[in-house]
């Protein structure tokens, strides 16, 4: 399983990042987390633009298809995700019937330096996901505190908050595999 | 007085839809106010009456054939929030009691969407068979069944600003039927 990792925060310490390296180290050795590390060059979108799309936005496009599920970490400004996410999402989901987004599992995962934990941010996430037709796990997983959440090699302190993390990355792990399909019309 | 003798159809026949005189289609309450109506372009349905005149009606749709009036509604519609048209290509119908009583055809049947069988009771009208071009012989079928589309998975919704929701949890079915005897 090959999960690309989102982060809707861009600075270069940013904890939804750790949050991310952190669920790729609790994934099987067959699996793999890669953290899009373009998400700062995409453009404003602009519907004059969607069908010559800039190249950032086609190399988010190209490795989001290449990916089997998405893992999207946000943390939570005026109780939304940030404007840079929800700028890369709107420029993915156009024309919505070709978005690599469709049918791809994702779940959706956030932490904040105060104590909730982007809680609010991840609903939004995952209503956006929905609207442009991905497979989003119902699931949320809110790291208040975000500065002391983590451990020296990085991963999260603490254990049930771990164990929280390796539940939504199986459940994304279920929805990646292939499920028995009635017959077709 | 069995139901079934009072149908129109004779026994040991089979119909097929002729699909370009057919229409699949549903309505739904959008925004408390308006209806929405949207129909599915690929289908197919079968009814046959056995030797002793007990009728069986069957019928399959494509999901990702679903047509309304704007692309990207139809995109939203066969993703996993309404139809996961990926997943379950094919919404089935199969009768289980075709019957007719004071002049209106009432089929009994179980409905297959989105992964979900449940019972249903479909409520309508039957022709007799009439003679049409190269002696084909051609029979209608209307028939209407209302299901709560939450029970079938299909739960997206939208609150209003002032209370209600955008969408309508009960769907009207509506099928209307050209079929041609076999």
């Amino acid at each position: 399983m090959k999960v690309i990792g989102l982060s809707g925060s861009l600075r270069a310490g940013s904890h939804n990042a750790k949050l991310l390296r952190a669920a790729g180290d609790l994934l099987p050795p067959e699996a793999d987390l890669t953290l899009y590390e373009g998400l700062k060059s995409i453009p404003p979108f602009d519907e004059d633009d969607e069908h010559t799309r800039p190249e950032s936005v086609q190399a988010l496009f190209d490795a989001i298809a290449r990916a089997d599920a998405v893992l999207l970490a946000t943390p939570e400004y005026n109780h939304s995700i940030p404007g840079q996410l929800k700028n890369a999402l709107d420029w993915l989901s156009r024309p919505l019937a070709e978005s690599p987004l469709r049918n791809k599992p994702a779940a959706v995962v956030g932490t904040s330096t105060g104590l909730f934990g982007a809680v609010w941010a991840q609903a939004e996430a995952r209503k956006v996901l929905s609207a442009i037709g991905a497979r989003v796990i119902d699931r949320e997983l809110p790291i208040g505190l975000a500065d002391d959440a983590f451990g020296e090699h990085g991963g999260l302190a603490d254990e049930d908050q771990a164990l929280a993390l390796a539940g939504i990355l199986a459940e994304l792990a279920g929805e990646v595999r292939p499920m028995p399909v009635p017959a077709a019309a | 007085m069995t139901a079934i003798a009072s149908t129109p159809i004779p026994a040991g026949s089979t119909w097929a839809v002729d699909a370009v005189h057919s229409t699949v289609g549903f309505a739904v309450k959008h925004m408390v106010v308006a209806t929405f109506r949207g129909q599915f372009d690929r289908y197919d349905a079968t009814l046959t009456a056995a030797e002793d005149g007990t009728l069986r009606l069957t019928g399959s749709v494509a999901a990702d054939s679903i047509a309304v009036k704007d692309e990207n509604l139809a995109a939203h519609l066969s993703a996993p929030d309404f139809f996961d048209t990926e997943r379950f290509p094919a919404i089935t119908f199969n009768s289980t009691l075709v019957r007719a009583e004071n002049n209106e055809l009432i089929v009994d049947g179980e409905l297959t969407l989105k992964g979900t069988t449940r019972p249903i009771e479909a409520r309508g009208t039957i022709t007799e068979p009439a003679v049409t071009f190269g002696d084909v012989e051609k029979i209608g079928i209307e028939l209407e069944a209302i299901v709560d589309r939450t029970e079938y998975g299909l739960s997206w919704n939208a609150p209003l600003p002032k209370g209600g929701f955008a969408l309508a949890n009960d769907v009207k079915l509506i099928v209307n039927l050209e079929l041609a005897r076999a």
